[in-house]
């Protein structure tokens, strides 16, 4: 019974190794998602901007 | 091409976790429970699988490496980086597992055996290479440097593979000249695990590509706002 320690130590460290890269990844992806959006509506929203005050310029 | 993307990491992802549960299945039910060591030798499955998928990835990092010398793209770049990260993460299972078994098997945590000691450099030069590219912030430089560390570093690993044949060791020789050293259930289940170990090595290489490129789109999308903003500023 007292070497099953040393085998269920060292499935937990493979399993806690595994999990933990994999929710490491999974919220370092998130947050690039994250922004990426804010990013790209920043964008938009300012070449919306700029293409309008364009316009007012033309006109 | 990133929605192809993400349905072949779901794909990976599902695939791995199905193998994954089966090779479990095999290690603590299938497999058939060994004379000398009990149950404890168990850790043997995962143990060679975790340092199989240790050489594999560097040695796709050496790949990678060459490939982005050569080319110069930074898509090899981003792999040899990716796979030396799941490298470690698996060598240190392997060493983590062995120091576990070793307590059991020889009553010491550690011993300087080859294999030991040639594992543990190994680790140390693959931890110095992902010190090393945050150390240098230039991309283009930062890629070259490192993919000369990823080739020289290659040379650890056919050493430390072939440590327990070269020099006196304790540690089991599993392949020899005269083939695999275990019984057929035990065998099966060591091939199937190795399976199981790469395909989870593939699963979390391309998440790990993935959130590099992500990270490279966020950097372009800032540049073209400073862009966007010195050309206002400009106008």
């Amino acid at each position: 019974m007292g070497n099953l320690v040393y085998l269920f130590a060292a499935y937990a460290v493979f399993w806690a190794l595994t999990f933990a890269f994999v929710f490491n990844i999974a919220r370092r992806q998130k947050g690039l998602q994250r922004e990426i959006e804010s990013l790209k509506r920043a964008l938009e929203t300012r070449q919306e901007r700029a293409c309008s005050q364009t316009s007012e310029v033309l006109i | 091409m990133i929605g192809k993307n993400y349905r072949l990491s779901d794909f990976l992802t599902w695939a791995s976790a199905i193998v994954m549960i089966v090779a479990l299945y095999l290690v603590f039910v299938y497999a058939p429970t060994e004379r000398t060591m009990g149950d404890m030798q168990r850790i043997f499955y995962f143990h060679v699988s975790s340092a199989w998928v240790g050489f594999f990835a560097f040695f796709v990092t050496l790949i990678a490496s060459l490939a982005y010398l050569w080319k110069g793209t930074r898509r090899w770049d981003i792999v040899a980086l990716s796979s030396v990260e799941v490298g470690v993460t698996f060598m240190t299972m392997a060493i983590i597992s062995g120091s576990l078994w070793a307590k059991v098997a020889w009553n010491v945590w550690w011993t300087w055996d080859p294999r030991l000691t040639t594992s543990t450099i190994l680790w140390l030069i693959y931890v110095s290479y992902l010190m090393l590219r945050n150390a240098i912030d230039e991309e283009a430089r930062r890629g070259r440097f490192a993919a000369v560390h990823g080739i020289v570093g290659f040379v650890s690993v056919p050493i430390t593979f072939m440590a327990i044949r070269w020099w006196r060791t304790i540690h089991p020789v599993i392949i020899d000249s005269q083939g695999f050293s275990l019984a057929t259930p035990m065998l099966i289940t060591m091939l199937f695990c190795i399976g199981a170990f790469t395909l989870l090595y593939f699963t979390l290489l391309v998440h790990r590509v993935r959130l590099e490129q992500l990270a490279d789109m966020v950097r372009w999308l800032n540049g073209q706002m400073v862009r966007w903003s010195d050309g206002r500023k400009r106008y």
